[in-house]
């Protein structure tokens, strides 16, 4: 879920594989610039096996998807795109995880990575192209074959056909075809002609998982795997100062205890062996006061830190104007750290053999989750094999730049030389940091008698996710971390005198972006704002954010559909109400009308209308599907889910106290897509995240009269 | 010993008796479609059959299922018609996002319309509120069950 950096601008080459697969039409692809230059020492050589698509004799047609499968739908939309502009068959379409490589980076990132929802757009130009290359080449090889010219032949639904009847499968054609020269240039289809692109097509992963059959990293079996549990310190930051591991030893089926630098490993035949085996295990920890950290004093620091004047992220031309004001509103809000709790609990198999091992990992940062235990070691990273395993969810935290649980499972594995999977249970995920951080926001703002907004003061306080990471260079400018502001400092209102500063503070809490990174708290406070502006007014929150909104098209008209499909301004029974947000993020507009109730002191949420502008829509079925996941994981932290701590100690655990939406909990969901104006496609999956808290929020402050401001809103009983 | 059956085949477990039934099944068995997601019956990703009920195999002993039949999502019956239904609704609905809940939420669904052709909103949520999904595919399983209901004749 990184926020991308400048796009790297590549010169980019696509060559034929050199040593072509027999009978298959390989297509390989290289970086020769900056994406690449860090990996390819001297003159880029073509790669292989490591392509994009494989035509076997059979007509099958298997994509390479380079980006991580944990839900988003990447291994329908991506051989999509192929297959739109190859003109084969699309139930002759299969998908699999490219392993980690630099022919496999994220054009955005200039390294392979699947985050900040860019997956589909990142490949647009890219995997188009691939397809119509191998179309022109399987065209040419017929053509040779027929002595005809390429014009005279038709490529559809996986056959060729020429002149005179003339007709070849993909699969006869494809060992020819991969002799052809790949052609330098393509002409890509008009959008008029396309038959796949914007055609709700169903997920080509569904039936091997209703079938249970998909292998996630946690399913991997090797001979004579072992399994190994982790003890953290139970205060981050905290260090082993003794381990007794007397009681350990009298558990059947426990082989090794190891410790590493991240804790003290036990390793066992079995998960249960290694669990009892670490249940049984005593270590003394170094903990110094300082790492014995309490959330409530954490946000009582936070909320002084934020009276103070600090680094500016935006400047006001004048920071008097709020003065001149005719009504100010002033707010301070809280937020909790918050935990990804990916369905499948973290884990990562290894097999270290000397001079070369094997991983399997879901893993978002393929190759710097490679290099991390090329690291480990002492190994090259090309003597790493890493294989995408399909993950259960990730949210961003299987994108850790320091590779946290890779780095773990690759110490033991070096320690114990023996294959081990490394688990860690709900427990250790919930504990274990890599938090959305902890936010508090103060923002003052004023507006004159007509509602025109006049002055804006807002400050910021909590921790940076980039600092430290490699990512630094990109996103922090002047001690700014755009990630902390991204939403607030860039804002599409049109707010004069808009004032941002950010206090960065640092803790030995591990922090990490969360679906949707920083929007997920500046959302939140910037829609809630606008709607207490639009109050303070008396005008309608709609009417009012479309005239700050007057310059930005594509806001206005998602806000407008999101209004109208919802009902906006007709009555609803008593005691319910409704609540309107529109947010950009990822390249995308997402507005969002939320219905609510007060049931028994907590909010109830019973409907959710969302329109989406993501420009070209690929897949409507996924589109639709990546809304109502980002609404359900957005609302599960609104309403339930938090991380707090006492004197370093994590309080939560698990699911009974880390909240998280049940189906009885989820309200219905309507996603529209607005007819976009752009011509390719924006972020998808993480855009439906940000509006529905200060959607909901708006709901309840028009139903009970009060702000909600500290989240997520089941701390307060609300009447 | 233990002695239990699997999908209709008759299992010996010599182990710890404490052994929780689903890394019996993941570890010694290698029946990896039954899903290890919290341990402590809170999520549903371990949901198996037993006796026809939808159970948390996580939080059950092995030993408590000595002489009893466990059914996996491996061993759910392609030709039965609630199995059938119920994954012919899930690909035609295009349910799964990531997929790791899946299985228990079939298990869940399947043991609901087993019992209960026809469930109005509330059953369905109350069958399926003990299977998490953090990838939110609550809208499309709703819309599947009850379309596997309708296919299996279920009226309301
Ligand atoms: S793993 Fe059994 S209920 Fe979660
Ligand atoms: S489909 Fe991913 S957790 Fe349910």
């Amino acid at each position: 879920m990184i926020k991308s950096p400048k796009p790297v601008t590549t010169r980019r080459a696509f060559l034929k594989s050199a040593a072509a697969v027999s009978g298959a039409l390989v297509i390989g692809f290289w970086l020769p610039e900056k994406g690449g230059r860090a990996w390819a020492q001297g003159t880029p050589k073509p790669v292989h096996p490591n392509a994009f698509l494989r035509i076997g004799k059979d007509g099958t047609v298997t994509v390479i998807v380079k980006h991580l499968e944990f839900g988003q739908g990447v291994t329908t939309s991506l051989p999509m795109l192929i297959a739109e502009e190859l003109e084969c068959d699309w139930t002759k379409v299969k998908a699999e995880l490219a392993p980690a490589g630099p022919e496999f980076a994220n054009l955005a990132f200039g390294m392979q990575g699947t985050g900040g929802s860019s997956s589909v757009s990142n490949s647009w130009e890219q995997f188009r192209t691939v397809g119509a290359q191998a179309r022109t080449m399987l065209v040419s090889a017929a053509a040779a074959q027929w002595k005809v010219k390429p014009e005279a032949c038709k490529a559809d639904k996986g056959f060729v056909t020429g002149p005179g009847g003339k007709k070849a499968s993909y699969g006869q054609l494809a060992e020819a075809a991969a002799k052809m020269p790949v052609p330098e240039k393509v002409a890509l289809k008009a959008p008029k002609d396309w038959k796949l692109i914007g055609k709700a097509t169903k997920r080509i992963d569904s039936q091997e998982k209703v079938d249970a059959k998909t292998v996630f990293g946690m399913d991997v079996k090797r001979p004579n795997l072992h399994v190994a549990l982790v003890l953290h310190p139970p205060v981050f930051g905290a260090r082993v100062a003794g381990i007794n591991a007397e009681k350990v030893k009298g558990v059947a089926g426990v082989t090794h205890v190891v410790e590493i630098s991240g804790g003290v490993a036990v390793v066992g035949k079995s998960f249960w062996a290694a669990k009892k085996g670490r249940d049984a295990l005593e270590v003394q920890w170094d903990t110094p006061e300082a790492l014995k950290v309490s959330s409530d004093k954490l946000t009582a620091q936070y909320k002084e830190l934020a009276k103070q004047p600090g680094p500016s992220a935006k400047k006001a031309a004048d920071p008097n104007a709020i003065k001149t004001a005719a009504k100010t509103v002033s707010a301070e809000y809280e937020f909790p750290f918050l935990a990804h709790a990916p369905m499948e609990p973290l884990n990562c198999t290894v097999e270290f053999r000397g001079a070369e091992a094997e991983i399997w990992a879901g893993s978002q940062f393929q190759m710097m989750d490679q290099g991390a235990a090329a690291k480990v070691f002492g190994l090259a990273p090309e003597k790493v094999k890493l294989h995408t395993m399909a993950a259960g969810g990730g949210f961003g935290r299987r994108a850790n730049p320091v590779s946290d649980y890779i780095v773990e499972a690759c110490e033991i594995a070096k320690e114990i030389k023996v294959p081990v999977k490394l688990i860690w249970t709900r427990e250790d995920d919930i504990k274990g940091g890599f938090y959305r951080p902890a936010y508090v926001h103060r923002v003052e703002a004023g507006i004159d008698a007509k509602g025109k907004v006049v002055g804006w003061n807002h400050a910021i306080v909590g921790q940076s996710i980039i600092a430290g990471t490699p990512f630094e260079g990109f996103l922090v400018k002047n001690g700014i971390d755009d990630t902390s502001v991204e939403g607030v400092a860039d804002s599409p209102y049109d707010l004069a005198n808009l004032d941002v500063t950010l206090h960065t503070t640092k803790s030995a809490i591990p922090s990490l972006w969360w679906r949707s990174v920083g929007h997920t708290h500046t959302a939140f406070v910037m829609e809630t704002m606008v709607d207490e502006l639009a109050a303070a007014a008396g005008q309608d929150p709609v009417a009012f954010r479309k005239v700050l909104l007057a310059k930005h098209p594509r806001h206005v008209a998602t806000l407008e559909l999101a209004a109208a499909k919802a009902g906006w301004g007709k009555p609803l029974p008593k005691g319910r109400a409704r609540g309107i947000a529109v947010h950009e993020s990822f390249g995308s507009v997402c507005a969002q009308v939320a219905e609510i109730s007060i049931e028994g002191g907590a909010v109830k949420v019973h409907r959710v209308v969302a329109a989406l502008d993501c420009g070209v829509v690929v897949n409507p079925l996924t589109v639709e599907a990546q809304v109502q996941s980002a609404i359900v994981y957005g609302l599960s932290a609104v309403l339930q889910s938090e991380i707090t701590l006492k004197d370093g100690q994590v309080q939560q655990s698990n699911f009974h106290n880390y909240g998280v939406l049940r189906i009885n909990e989820t309200p219905k969901i309507e996603v529209h897509l607005v007819a976009s104006t752009l011509d390719k496609p924006t972020g998808v999956g993480e855009p439906g995240t940000p509006p529905v808290g200060p959607a909901v929020a708006n709901a309840v402050a028009a139903l009970t009269g009060k702000r909600p401001r500290v989240l997520p809103l089941g701390k307060t009983k609300w009447a | 010993m233990i002695k239990f059956f699997v999908n209709g085949e008759p299992v010996q477990f010599a182990n710890d008796p404490d052994t929780p039934l689903l890394w019996v099944l993941r570890d010694n068995l290698g029946l990896v479609g039954t899903k290890f997601g919290c341990g402590r019956a809170q999520c549903g990703a371990c949901t198996v059959h037993i006796a026809g009920e939808a159970e948390r195999s996580c939080s059950i002993k092995v030993s408590a299922v000595a002489g009893k039949n466990v059914n996996t999502i491996e061993g759910l019956t392609p030709s039965n018609p609630v199995v059938k239904a119920v994954k012919a609704a899930w690909v035609d609905k295009d349910v799964v996002q990531c997929g790791y809940c899946q299985p228990g939420q079939i298990m869940s669904a399947v043991a609901l319309l087993a019992k209960n052709k026809a469930p109005t909103d509330a059953q369905i949520d109350d069958a399926m509120e003990g299977n998490l999904c953090r990838c939110g595919t609550y809208p499309r399983i709703r819309e599947a069950v009850k379309t596997a209901a309708a296919s299996l004749g279920g009226k309301r």
